[in-house]
């Protein structure tokens, strides 16, 4: 059996640096802590590096600095840490699972499900404490994703990746007109407008004990079946062929994908790209085993987002600019280089 | 050639087209606020109104009932010649982000100039058709590959992709915006017809009386488009030239009808393909067809948002779509 199971591998042409691969995470780590350090200093109110590390370390109320990194500063970029790579993670393992290197929570609607979910919120409670918010939003996404793969799968021929993108874009297109109509109808259009564009800058730490937690385990649960998703990313018939029960492994992926995406976006909005973007550039780095793959696309999806952030807050001071206009500048030619590269292999 | 039964069964479905979209007019008017029953509205229509029934019909109900069946027959015909050109039955102007081009042009405009001036909008159609021509030439320019021409497929997902970046940008944009604007940009983007004035009626008219019957002029042409390239070069057609020529053409009547009707979606994907299958493929017959199609969906969809959840009403642009957009994955799925 695992003869045979080397054999194939070798056969696919699995391939992973490790040595990248370890590099990539401590870089990565590194990096990450400072892009938030160099997000929380810079700013409206500029704080030395210093200043930041002391007010972690030791936190004192009655220092002005103090109360902005605590109250304002670390929990937004704690935040766009924490969704950039839930986004990051779920795109990497749809693209796994549908063999499908246009694969992104944002372009297959379950952004936009999940955002219909929280207009609703919006219209009906607005009473709904967070984690309610959260579950909706996961149910948002179920349904924007079921729809998609529903249709996909029903259509003669299989789900082929631009078939998938193509019903990703009537789907999305269809919820978020549903939740147009709601926003338009309840007047609460402009406020829903600036979530819907993607912001991390009402976060606050109540909202982070949840969806922390909660993202951790997806992408724990997300690297403990990277290697059944390493197999699967071969092909079903493949992967059934080595005994995997892929009905199992793929519920379970499916369900880490959509608790990422909801999770992800009832916090920040429906941001897409990330999870398109960054599987692609970790792939290209570390090679084509999850095992790889997974983590360090969570640690590259986090800085990302932490330096979008950054960026969209800084640009066009005081004004905030919606960061995920910024995510679709940086990821937009990249899905045009997919969709050229990959024109004739995709249909 | 047609035969005498084809013949035949073009005419019933036009004469049936007319016929339909003259009941949707009276349902339109017949409903909501201010209304007109049947009768009243055959006595206005005769010259013989009241002060108040002429009120109603010519200066609120007529101008907005010709607004949505103008831009239901411009898209219809934008989305016929995009499905003939690409050869792609899932061609629309809104799904390939040519109404998102024309939308983030708007909302420029909108931040620069105010939007109280009656120039506003005959110069407000010019800022969308260029946002939408620029949309197409980069869709063009980024989906052709030296060698292979521009592959259909291809096309299609360079626009949903350039799509979700102009709605992007536009968004952002008009975070940017007052309260008032922003909320003229809302309702643009989702698509109601907010042109409900004689001038709307005006700005648009020219557009599509030049450009509908110039396309049906161009059937046989968009015939032998739709056949293999090959074929089109063997009867004698220049392809590129005729193509490119044929797709600003559509980009013109969809961007000028979304600039007075708002970010309208899927007509221009049904309203072809419930035409083709009813009277077939043949340009000189359905384009027509097509065209009456588009006018009966958008009017149908403006009336059903306007008395839905009254008073506020729902914006045309979202009942189109959510008619729409199952229609397509029904076509995806078929395909």
């Amino acid at each position: 059996m695992f003869k045979t199971k080397t054999k194939l591998i070798k056969e696919n042409k699995v391939y992973s640096r490790p040595a990248v691969g370890t590099a990539i995470l401590l870089l990565g780590f590194a990096l990450l802590l400072l892009s938030i350090v160099l997000a929380i200093s810079v700013g409206a109110a500029k704080i030395q590096f210093l200043t930041v590390w002391n007010a972690v370390i030791n936190y004192d109320p009655t220092r002005e600095a103090d109360r902005i990194i605590m109250s304002l500063r670390l929990p937004r970029e704690l935040g766009a840490a924490i969704v950039g790579a839930a986004f990051a993670v779920s795109g990497a393992i749809m693209q796994g699972m549908t063999r499908n290197p246009l694969a992104d929570p944002g372009l297959l609607g379950l952004n936009a499900g999940a955002s219909l979910a929280l207009a609703c919120v919006f219209a009906f409670n607005t009473g709904a404490n967070y984690l309610t918010v959260m579950i909706l939003s996961f149910i948002g996404a179920g349904i924007g994703a079921m729809l998609v793969f529903g249709l996909g799968s029903m259509s003669r021929g299989g789900l082929t990746p631009i078939r998938i993108t193509l019903a990703g874009a009537a789907v999305s297109a269809l919820l978020s007109s549903l939740g147009e109509g709601i926003a338009l109808y309840f007047k609460l259009s402009q406020d829903l407008a600036f979530w819907t564009a993607g912001g991390v800058s009402g976060t606050n730490w109540a909202q982070l004990k949840i969806i922390v937690p909660v993202v951790l385990i997806g992408i724990i649960v997300a690297v403990m079946f990277s290697r059944q998703l390493t197999i699967l990313s071969f092909g079903e018939e493949v992967a059934r062929g080595l005994g995997q029960r892929t009905l199992f492994t793929k519920i379970v992926l499916m369900t880490v994908v959509l608790i990422l995406a909801g999770a992800a976006v009832s916090l920040v909005g429906a941001i897409a790209f990330v999870g398109l973007m960054v599987p692609h550039i970790v792939r290209f780095l570390v090679g084509t085993d999850y095992r790889w793959i997974i983590p360090c696309s969570a640690i590259f999806g986090s800085v990302l987002m932490v330096l979008a952030d950054t960026f969209a807050r800084t640009v066009n001071a005081p004004y905030e600019t919606p960061v995920g206009a910024v995510v679709a500048m940086i990821g937009v030619p990249f899905f045009l280089y997919l969709a050229r590269k990959g024109g004739r292999k995709l249909s | 050639m047609m035969n005498a039964h084809q013949m035949k069964r073009v005419r019933v479905t036009t004469i049936a087209a007319i016929f339909l979209l003259i009941a949707v007019f009276i349902i339109s008017v017949a409903t909501g606020f201010a209304s007109l029953t049947p009768s009243e509205l055959f006595r206005t229509m005769m010259g013989q109104g009241t002060s108040r029934e002429n009120l109603i019909l010519f200066e609120f109900r007529l101008p907005r009932i010709i607004v949505a069946i103008l831009a239901g027959m411009g898209l219809a015909v934008s989305g016929a010649i995009l499905q003939s050109i690409t050869k792609n039955p899932l061609s629309d102007p809104g799904i390939l982000g040519i109404n998102a081009g024309a939308g983030l042009m708007v909302v420029v405009y909108i931040m620069f100039f105010t939007v109280e001036t009656t120039s506003f909008l005959y110069v407000l159609p010019l800022f969308a058709l260029f946002g939408g021509m620029l949309t197409a030439f980069v869709i063009y320019i980024m989906s052709y590959i030296k060698g292979e021409g521009v592959e259909p497929t291809r096309l299609v997902l360079v626009g949903v992709g350039l799509a979700a970046a102009l709605y992007g940008a536009t968004l952002t944009l008009s975070t940017r915006l007052d309260m008032e604007d922003y909320s003229f940009m809302a309702n643009w983007m989702a698509g109601r017809i907010w042109g409900d004035d004689w001038t709307f009626v005006l700005s648009l008219l020219p557009w599509i009386l030049l450009l509908i019957p110039y396309t049906m002029f161009k059937s046989n042409v968009l015939n032998t488009l739709n056949l293999h390239e090959n074929v089109s070069v063997g009867v004698g057609v220049n392809v590129s030239r005729e193509r490119i020529s044929l797709i600003m053409i559509s980009v013109a009547l969809a961007s000028a009808s979304v600039a007075v009707s708002g970010g309208i979606a899927f007509v221009g994907l049904m309203a072809p393909h419930i035409a083709r299958s009813l009277v077939g493929p043949r340009h000189q017959v359905f384009l027509p067809v097509a065209a009456l199609i588009g006018g009966i969906l958008l009017l149908a969809a403006d009336t059903i948002g306007r008395v839905v959840l009254d008073p506020g009403g729902i914006p045309a642009g979202i009942i189109v779509t959510i008619i729409g957009a199952p229609y397509f994955m029904y076509l995806l799925a078929k395909k």
